[in-house]
This record gives C-alpha cells, sequence and structure tokens, in this order.
C-alpha cells in the first residue's frame, strides 16, 4: 500500500448526549472513540464488532451525515468539515441495510437513479442523465425494463443492486456498505458480493464495508477492524486478523463463527455476561468484565492499540 | 446473480385500477361517491337546473306546501317559503354555496396545515413545541364557539365564515403531517437523498410529502363535510351567510319561525345538508380503507 490514501480518519470520536431534560444533566454517550483508518482505492476495510458497538455511527460519520465530536477526517488531502460538506459529499457515498426502506417507494427506478444527478449537476441535459441511468442499470446487472418501475415490484437482492446503482451515480470514491447483505438471502447475499467485487475492480472504489457477519467480512475484505463499545480493539489485515487474532474479543468472535461441518470440532469460548450498557462503559479495558484473562491492571487501565502492522488493544495479547 | 435471471413479477395494476379495486368493496362508500357525484352536478349546472330564480318572489304563491299535499302545486314541487321563493330552486342554488364553502375552507386548511406541519417535523425541538402548543391551544377550544368569536371579530359574511372554519380546522391536517413526517423521516431513503445531497426543501417537499399524502387526502375528504356542517350552523346562528343568499343554514335559520305552519321549509334544507354530509363520510370512510396499505391483502 505505498499509494495516498483515499480517506483517513484520526482519533475519530463522536459522543451524544441523552436523557438530559429540564434541570435535568444529560448524560454522555460516548459511541465511537478514538477510531483510525485509512481507505485505499481498490482496497476494503472491514468494521466489525457486535450490535452497539458503534459501527454505524462511524459510517454516518464518514457519510458526512453526523458530525464528529473530535477527530480529523481526510479526504484526498481535504479536511472534511461542515463547511465543505456540500462540495464533499459526491465523493462518499453509502448502502443501507434494509433494501425495503433505502428506496422511495413513491419514484420510479429512473427518478431515483437521476435524483442525485438533478441535485449536484442541474446544468446536465436531461437525455444525458437519464443515458447514464441506464447505463448504470446495465453495470449493476439489471434490465433496461426496469426503469420505469416502482421499488415495490423488486426482490430484496434487486432493490440493493438499485441502492447500489444510486449510490454510484455521482462516480464517488469511496462507498460506505453498512451491512449491504444482511437483510437478503444467503443465496442472494453471495452474488450482491460478487457485484460489489466487481465493481470495485472496474471502478477502482475505496470500501468501507461495516458488518457482524465474519463470513461475509472473510470474502470481501483486506483490512479489518474489530471494534467494541466504541474503540477498535483488533486492527490488521484479514489474514492476520483470521489466522492469528491477538485480542481475546476477536478470538471470541472468531470462535463463535458457524462453521457448515457438522463433524468439524467446535471449541467455542463462551463469554460471560452481559455487553455493558454504552453509558456506563466500565474503567479500564471495556472487555475487561467478560474477558478470561483479566488482570488487576486491566480495570484500572485502557490499553492501547498497539502493534506493528497487526494492532490490539490488549495488555495481555494471545499468540 | 440468481435474482437478475428470474422474471420480476407481473405487471402490477396502476394505482388508480387498484384504488378502485379496493373502494368498490365498501358499497356505502360507492354509494356516497354517486350522491356526491350528483351533488357536483347539481352545483356545477345549478341556473340549468333550477326553474326559477333563486331570490325570485311570488307574492301570491306565499308557504304553499309541497305538490303531492292538499293545496300544493307542480309549478312549485317542493313548496315555497314565507315569501313566495321556490324551495327547489333555492336548494339547487344552495349546492352550490356548500360545495364552495367545502372547497375553499379544505383548500385553505389543507395547504396551510401541511406546509405547518411539515415545518414541525422537520423543525427543532424548541420550534417543533411552539407551533405544537400553539395547535393544542386552537383544539382545546370548542371548534364552533371558537369559530363565533372569530366571525365576530371579522364581521359575519360567508368568506369570513369560511376563513374561520378554515382555522378551526388547520390544527387536524398540522398534526397528522407532522406524525407521517416524523416516521418517514427517520427512514433510510431520506438519509441516501440527503447524502446525495438534497436541500431541505427538496426533502421536505419532494422526498418525504408524497409519502405522508394517504391520511392528509381522507382527512380532507371528511373534513368537507365538516366545513359544510359548521357554515350551515354559523348560517344558522346568523353569523355565515346573509339573507336572501339561499344558503342551506341560513336557510333554516329565516324559517324558524314557521316550524309549525310549514314543516317543508325547514325540513328540505336539514334533509340536503343531512344527506350531503352524510354522503361524504362514508366516501371518507371508503377512501381510508382504500388508501391505508395495512389493509391491502396483495
Amino acid at each position: 500500500m505505498t499509494a495516498a490514501p483515499v480517506m483517513s480518519a484520526e482519533s475519530l470520536a463522536r459522543h451524544y448526549e441523552v436523557g438530559g431534560g429540564f434541570l435535568r444533566k444529560p448524560q454522555v454517550l460516548k459511541a465511537v472513540q478514538n477510531v483510525d483508518f485509512q481507505l485505499y482505492a481498490g482496497k476494503t476495510l472491514a468494521v466489525v464488532g457486535e450490535s452497539g458497538c458503534g459501527k454505524s455511527t462511524l459510517a454516518r460519520m464518514v457519510t458526512m451525515i453526523e458530525e464528529p465530536t473530535a477527530g480529523t477526517l481526510t479526504l484526498d488531502g481535504e479536511p472534511v468539515l461542515p463547511d465543505r460538506w456540500a462540495s464533499l459529499r459526491k465523493s462518499v457515498q453509502i448502502v443501507f441495510q434494509d433494501p425495503y426502506g433505502s428506496l422511495n417507494p413513491r419514484q420510479r427506478i429512473g427518478q431515483i437513479l437521476m435524483e442525485p444527478l438533478i441535485i449536484n449537476r442541474p446544468d446536465m441535459p436531461t437525455s444525458e442523465r437519464e443515458a447514464r441511468a441506464r447505463d448504470m442499470l446495465g453495470l449493476v446487472g439489471l434490465r433496461p425494463e426496469h426503469f420505469d418501475r416502482y421499488p415495490h415490484m423488486f426482490s430484496g437482492g434487486q432493490r440493493q443492486r438499485i441502492a447500489i446503482a444510486r449510490a454510484l451515480m455521482l462516480d464517488p470514491k469511496v462507498l460506505v456498505l453498512d451491512e449491504p447483505v444482511s437483510a437478503l438471502d444467503l443465496s442472494i447475499q453471495s452474488s450482491i458480493l460478487n457485484l460489489l467485487i466487481d465493481l470495485q475492480e472496474r471502478l477502482g472504489l475505496a470500501y468501507l464495508f461495516i458488518s457482524h457477519d465474519l463470513s461475509v467480512v472473510r470474502h470481501v475484505a483486506d483490512e479489518v477492524i474489530v471494534m467494541y463499545l466504541g474503540r477498535a480493539v483488533e486492527r490488521g489485515t484479514k489474514d492476520e486478523v483470521f489466522g492469528g487474532p491477538r485480542h481475546p474479543y476477536t478470538k471470541a468472535l472468531l470462535s463463535a463463527t458457524p462453521i457448515a461441518d457438522p463433524e468439524a470440532r467446535k471449541d467455542r469460548i463462551k463469554l460471560v455476561g452481559e455487553l455493558p450498557s454504552p453509558l456506563n462503559v466500565p474503567a479500564g479495558c471495556p472487555f475487561s468484565p467478560r474477558c478470561w484473562k483479566v488482570q488487576d491492571h486491566c480495570r484500572t487501565t485502557a490499553p492501547e492499540l498497539e502493534g506493528e502492522s497487526h494492532k490490539a488493544a490488549c495488555f495481555f495479547p494471545e499468540g | 446473480m440468481t435474482d437478475v435471471t428470474q422474471t420480476t413479477a407481473p405487471d402490477r395494476p396502476s394505482a388508480l385500477r387498484e384504488f378502485w379495486y379496493y373502494f368498490r368493496e365498501n358499497r356505502g362508500a360507492v354509494f356516497g361517491l354517486w350522491i356526491f357525484g350528483l351533488f357536483l352536478l347539481v352545483a356545477a349546472f345549478a341556473p340549468i337546473l333550477a326553474p326559477y330564480d333563486a331570490t325570485e318572489q311570488f307574492r301570491d304563491y306565499t308557504l304553499l306546501p309541497p305538490a303531492w299535499q292538499e293545496g300544493g302545486s307542480w309549478a312549485f314541487p317542493l313548496g315555497t317559503d314565507p315569501l313566495g321563493r321556490d324551495m327547489l330552486s333555492r336548494l339547487i342554488e344552495g349546492a352550490r354555496f356548500s360545495f364552495f364553502v367545502g372547497v375553499v375552507v379544505v383548500t385553505i386548511a389543507t395547504t396551510g396545515g401541511i406546509i405547518i406541519g411539515l415545518i414541525a417535523g422537520f423543525a427543532p425541538r424548541w420550534l417543533d413545541t411552539i407551533i405544537m402548543r400553539i395547535m393544542d391551544i386552537v383544539l382545546a377550544f370548542p371548534s364552533l364557539l371558537l369559530a363565533l368569536v372569530l366571525v365576530a371579530i371579522l364581521g359575519p359574511s360567508l368568506t369570513n365564515a369560511m376563513i374561520a372554519i378554515a382555522i378551526v380546522l388547520q390544527p387536524h391536517y398540522v398534526r397528522l403531517t407532522r406524525a407521517s413526517v416524523m416516521s418517514e423521516r427517520q427512514k433510510d431513503y431520506v438519509t441516501s437523498a440527503k447524502v446525495a445531497g438534497a436541500r431541505l426543501p427538496r426533502l421536505m417537499f419532494k422526498t418525504v410529502l408524497p409519502n405522508c399524502l394517504a391520511p392528509i387526502i381522507v382527512q380532507a375528504a371528511l373534513s368537507f363535510s365538516t366545513a359544510i356542517l359548521d357554515a350551515a350552523a354559523l348560517g344558522f346562528l346568523g353569523m355565515g351567510a346573509q339573507p336572501p343568499t339561499p344558503e342551506w343554514g341560513t336557510m333554516l335559520a329565516e324559517a324558524r319561525e314557521f316550524i309549525l305552519r310549514a314543516w317543508w321549509v325547514v325540513t328540505w334544507p336539514g334533509v340536503a345538508i343531512l344527506i350531503t354530509v352524510l354522503a361524504i363520510n362514508l366516501m371518507g370512510d371508503g377512501l381510508r380503507d382504500a388508501l391505508d396499505p395495512k389493509l391491502k391483502r396483495s
């Protein structure tokens, strides 16, 4: 990875104030804390973690829907600040998890695809807009006659193709995929994933792939970040993380992946306790109450993400 | 790529045909629609249909009973009023006023209500709270009383009565619009429009509003009848249309003293109001059933 990153984030954080009413002090929810990453053209960075760990908040910051509380986000060497969002937005687009909620039910497919162009290139002639939308329809594997239909006439997989097509209409550099296949049938998941890989090769896109499904991540990722309670606990290339997980949480997560072989030996690591409330993150290492290797040191001091290329935030890493 | 090769569902019927399919199932609604259509035709062609001018007085034929009663004449099928005016002509002419009241009131109330509701739905919490509390205050008054007060301030006339009724009906639209806007706003298609760069006006009117229209259409149909009823009530109280306008409520008020001597003078305007309001309400109910996606089976 010698090329300059398309997008990079440095100690990105997002805190919410919750509760808080009249004369009551709001509590601070730290949804994302100190996350660093770089996205490279043609490469996929996967973010994994269980629900509530801040994956989607990260996606919302990267797509400029929410402003980071702290940290910097750089796109193509330019800092991403709210007053520049309007001009930078074209370069970062998103595909959502639920293909049933992400398409406007009152718009035809053609309108859905042309809308980003109408907004961002108002001087483009209508005929060219339509030609581009039809080309895009072919690129994602849909037929030209789908152009004049409404979203309710399509299956989940086809809708997700439409959502991908819409995201690509503005020629973005970065595509954020927020659990793009979790809502789909297993048989359709693979076709969508192959489409995404295919598009990445053809268009040189950088993907930020958010998922909780490790087998999907193993299929598409180049680099992996494992998140727990808003913090990155492990980071490395796909082979490093899947081959030799260093953080106990990653190890437990990997051991929980179902294997399609009833004969295979299962040695799942069962975590004790519940996921702590993100409003009340334990002092020290956030994973300490559920970790089987915990020492007194873990409960008082939070470990930093350390290591060369394969980093883990743990005082007693595996392997 | 299994999902591409499979054929998509056969072309669904157009929205209008689908709507008619569900609407037809409700007999009362279809009946209401026919009556409403008739009412519309009568209002449109009133000058042709009415046998006489609505204000023409036949002094020799005052308080003539309907034709089938003793002393009645087929020249005045529904009888005449104390000034010798033909009841049928006045009722036909009155349909115009009622229809006019319904259309104008619903248009003003809907337009204002939708715009305020959209603003409240998209506004920061403090502005939303201010708007909704004002609407709650308007709703807390008995509607007719508030309309009366407004007319008393503006002066009695049909126009002022319509403005007053529109103001009274407005909060219902605001609440309805705001509620649907708030639920639609959360959906991903709104976020993706935002990511595509859509600004607030576009999000409000092009992305969100079309998806909120179904309940508003139903409310519009139902408040059409409320508007007619309220206008008649204001007319009856002397705060609406002024004589000799053949507005149904005003006609009722004028005929009040003859209620024991000449039943037809009071009955016909009352029956006209009753049938019209009933028909519109039946139609509105059917509209609600046909437009509610939760009740669809396919």
